[in-house]
């Protein structure tokens, strides 16, 4: 990575460090509480984007490891188990789960069928969502108390719940650079790039891919865990597939396969909805054309514009 | 469970796999002869339905209610292939399912806009309210049996045009060779937009049937899409007759399954648990079927054959 | 004689109307280099593709080394040490020419599942891929993104990612297409230093380079092998002639 790069990443982070201390001076605690939910779908979009922007599997799925990893939470919360440390991993682990069963299946397809698969198999999870009565059906559940770890790391301190999550997605960001340029990131890289030269040399694909959807919907677990803690309320529709096409915006916005594109992706989709939502109650009738010629002109996303851009 | 609830769900599942067929034709067209893969095709089904029903509402006349819907449906169809799509055409399907998506919350706001949020209002004409006595002790909607009758009529039109019609021909052509047919003399781009407005009108045939017995509300296509993509999926991209064949089972298995598996699983698991494990089991059937079709026939059940 | 490195006996396949090989037999042996020649049409890349695993035939047996391998896929048959180039240039054009050729190399270098290290780090995959670089003559050109590299080199790079699976046979499809005159001859000479050491099934347009690098010529028309032997045998052949030029040359 170019100094320049370096340089605009360290002053991202030392800008968000900093938000709580703003929040607090300017007596506005909803700052703090939209930046927090803000860089919850970064981790998500960052996590979409290992697969979709290095992977090149379009998958139209990944909002329904959000709903998993909330429900992970959500569930045990209802029956009196509130430690963060059996619902987390648990919303990791569940993910992951799914996110095997759901690969399995779905990577034995490519292009426009693997789309569409990957945006059936979510669906089906949403109506499973609804369907179930006992955890809310369709009106969602409650959460009854954040998840709990014990001593410091309380989570009903707005703010130490903010570095939390700023840590995640620093961690998050940080591992993932690595995994992009360690061995199984080249293949993956390499497979999006040409697959069928990719098993000519000697790589079964397949499996690649698969731990690549696997860890990709892990961390969107983890997101998930996040978000029911963000807002204490969770709904199926967190699973919805439009749900999915919001991450993936985020993903393109921000730049594909840039693992740092899609957290400045996050904040502008995320920032242009309140500012567009306080303009007009129907401010998606404007955010669709934009999502048209986004597509059609701007495929470089934002991240390309910063500088120290086109470098690797 | 006697026979004749068993015959009634079965119908249900025939009107509902009826009006998949209609969604899934257009859809599965617009993808066999352009490679497009369109996500607003549910815009469309909820645009036909708002329209009718306006239409309907304004003047009394279901019927002019169905026409306006049907050529207001297809103009607009084909005015979006125009102005939004053709570009599309060239790029790669994630370009295409990202810009369908755009336009299916464009067109859900402004549908939102002209008629509001909360559901319209809507109801059966009354020449169609009655019932119908198909079998002594079966009384079945006539409104139902005359959406199955339309529905296969459809059908039966789609297999003509497409089989025995030079514009079939023409279609099944332009599917695998495009420079082929426009060296041909063929005007491409008409055809395109052509096949687009009459998969718009198929669109909004469903939506308008489906009005009266289902709710005209902002974002009605959304689910019906998900269903007509898994129908897609298992009778084979691009295929007419596997169009129909899997919205057909598509139908049934989610009719019969939403009917009958709670009542089956209760005298298994009791009836408490059933009440749950039903609907949330049925809801999954048509997706397990997906992944069970993909295991043994990945590219569907009838394939069409791309050049 | 034993069945040689490479044996083929009743390859079948059909797309849909069109039999693209039909009842085809084949032997290569132990260090040879076999010619695949013929007209348009005749099969030729659709036969390198079921011999490298990446089309499944209908019917036949494919076996390599003395081991069935019909059933296996192409990232297995490349372990078994099958290399394939391919007639359309296929590369990573967004990587460097070093990066594809450490692919190549670290696809036969134990798992990728390493998560953490990273791979353009690792003095295993880049010195072998910088001599296999070397041994092609793109030395100078290894941090040169692929897809900006000169047709003639891309072609070059293939066979520098073939040679870094450290394979036994080569399946190469038109090596020189697309390539002028002083390319293809430096390709020829490149091919003519793997003689002997590597195996090599090579599917060819251009009369030239079959005659400077085969041992051993194969004809195949409509699918099946008409014809078999030395270059002088083949080019004397009248079915041969037939089946090329359509009729007896007047001479």
């Amino acid at each position: 990575m170019s100094t320049a790069r370096v340089l605009t990443l360290a002053a991202g982070f030392v800008v968000l460090a900093l938000v709580p201390a703003a929040a607090g001076l300017l007596n506005q605690p909803f700052y703090l509480d939209l930046v927090r939910r803000i860089m919850i779908f970064a981790i998500a979009a960052v996590s979409l984007d290992l697969i979709l922007g290095f992977g090149g599997m379009v998958s139209f799925g990944h909002a329904a490891y959000l709903g998993i990893g909330a429900y992970a939470v959500a569930i045990p919360a209802f029956y009196g188990i509130h430690s963060g440390l059996v619902q987390w991993p648990l919303a990791v682990g569940l993910s992951a789960l799914v996110a095997l069963v759901i690969g399995a299946v779905s990577l034995r397809t490519s292009g426009v069928y693997f789309i569409m698969i990957t945006l059936a198999f979510t669906q089906m999870l949403y109506y499973l969502g609804i369907s179930i009565n006992a955890w809310g059906a369709d009106d969602g559940m409650r959460l009854a108390r954040r998840s709990q770890f014990g001593g410091a790391l309380d989570l009903g301190n707005a703010v130490v719940f903010y570095y939390v999550v700023l840590a995640l997605l620093i961690g998050l960001l940080w591992a993932g650079h690595r995994l992009v340029h360690a061995r199984f990131g080249l293949v993956i890289r390499a497979a999006k790039s040409n697959e069928p030269r990719m098993r000519a040399v000697g790589f079964a694909t397949y499996r690649y891919k698969l731990a690549a959807f696997v860890l990709a919907g892990a961390a969107c677990g983890l997101a998930g865990a996040l978000l029911t803690n963000q807002t204490e309320y969770l709904t199926p529709s967190y699973m919805h597939w439009t749900r999915s096409g919001d991450i993936m915006v985020m993903v393109i916005l921000g730049g594909m396969g840039t693992l740092f594109g899609p957290v400045l992706g996050a904040f502008v989709f995320l920032l242009l909805e309140d500012v567009l939502a306080a303009w007009t109650v129907h401010w998606q009738v404007v955010l669709g054309p934009l999502l048209v010629l986004i597509v059609l002109y701007a495929r470089r996303g934002l991240w390309g514009l910063l500088p120290g851009a086109r470098h690797d | 469970m006697s026979g004749l609830l068993v015959l009634e769900q079965c119908l249900n599942g025939l009107q509902f796999g009826v009006m998949l067929f209609l969604m899934a034709a257009g859809l599965t067209l617009v993808f066999g002869i352009m490679n497009l893969v369109n996500l607003a095709h549910g815009s469309l089904y909820m645009v036909g339905a708002y329209f009718a029903t306006a239409a309907y509402t304004r003047t009394g006349s279901f019927l002019l209610g169905v026409l306006f819907g049907l050529i207001a449906t297809l103009a607009v169809g084909m005015l979006v292939e125009v102005i939004a799509l053709r570009t599309l055409y060239e790029r790669d399907h994630l370009d295409q399912v990202l810009a369908t998506f755009g336009l299916i919350l464009f067109f859900n706001e402004a549908v939102a806009i002209v008629w509001g949020r909360t559901a319209l209002f809507t109801t059966v004409p009354p020449a169609l309210a009655g019932h119908l006595t198909l079998l002594p002790g079966l009384r079945y909607p006539a409104y139902r049996a005359v959406i199955i009758l339309v529905g296969l009529a459809v059908a039966l039109l789609l297999y003509v045009i497409v089989s025995r019609t030079r514009l079939g021909m023409l279609i099944r052509a332009g599917a695998s060779n495009r420079t082929m047919v426009a060296a041909l003399g063929v005007n491409v781009r008409l055809l395109y937009t052509l096949v687009f407005g009459f998969g718009a009108a198929l669109a909004a045939l469903g939506g308008l049937m489906a009005g009266p017995i289902y709710t005209v509300q902002p974002g009605m296509g959304d689910d019906i899409l998900i269903q007509v993509l898994v129908v897609i999926v298992i009778g084979g991209i691009g295929s007419i007759r596997g169009a129909l064949v899997g919205a057909v089972v598509v139908g049934m298995v989610d009719t019969l399954g939403r009917a009958f598996l709670k009542p089956m699983l209760s005298g298994v698991l009791g009836p408490v648990a059933a009440n749950d494990a039903g609907p949330a089991l049925a809801s999954m059937l048509i997706y397990i079927l997906m992944a069970a079709v993909l295991c043994f026939r990945p590219q569907g059940l009838f394939p069409a054959a791309r050049g | 004689m034993t069945e040689g490195l490479l044996s083929v006996r009743g390859l079948r396949k059909r797309f849909g109307g069109l039999v693209a090989t039909d009842g085809l037999d084949l032997d290569v042996g132990d260090g040879e280099t076999l010619a695949v020649i013929g007209p348009n049409g005749a099969g030729k890349t659709t036969l390198i593709a079921q011999l490298s695993g990446d089309l499944a035939p209908d019917a036949g047996a494919i076996h390599f080394a003395g081991q069935d391998v019909t059933a296996l896929g192409a990232p297995a048959r490349s372990h078994r040490g099958l290399a394939r180039s391919f007639q359309i240039t296929s590369i990573f054009g967004e990587f460097t020419a070093l990066d594809n050729v450490a692919l190549a190399v670290q696809a036969h270098a134990g798992h990728s599942f390493r998560f953490w290290r990273p791979a353009r780090a690792e003095r295993a995959l880049r010195e072998p891929a910088r001599e296999m670089l070397a041994r092609v003559g793109l030395a100078e050109r290894a941090e040169v993104m692929a897809g900006a590299l000169a047709h003639g080199e891309q072609r070059q790079l293939e066979i520098a990612m073939a040679l870094a699976t450290r394979p036994r046979l080569l399946l190469l499809d038109e090596p020189v297409a697309g390539m002028g005159i002083d390319e293809s001859q430096r390709m020829v000479q490149l091919l003519r230093t793997l003689r002997g050491t590597h195996t090599m099934v090579l599917v060819e347009h251009d009369m030239d380079v079959v005659f400077a690098l085969a041992d051993r010529i194969c004809v195949m028309v409509y699918g099946r092998v008409i014809a078999t032997g030395a270059p002088e045998v083949i080019r004397a052949n009248p079915e041969v002639r037939r089946a090329y030029l359509g009729e007896e040359p007047a001479r």
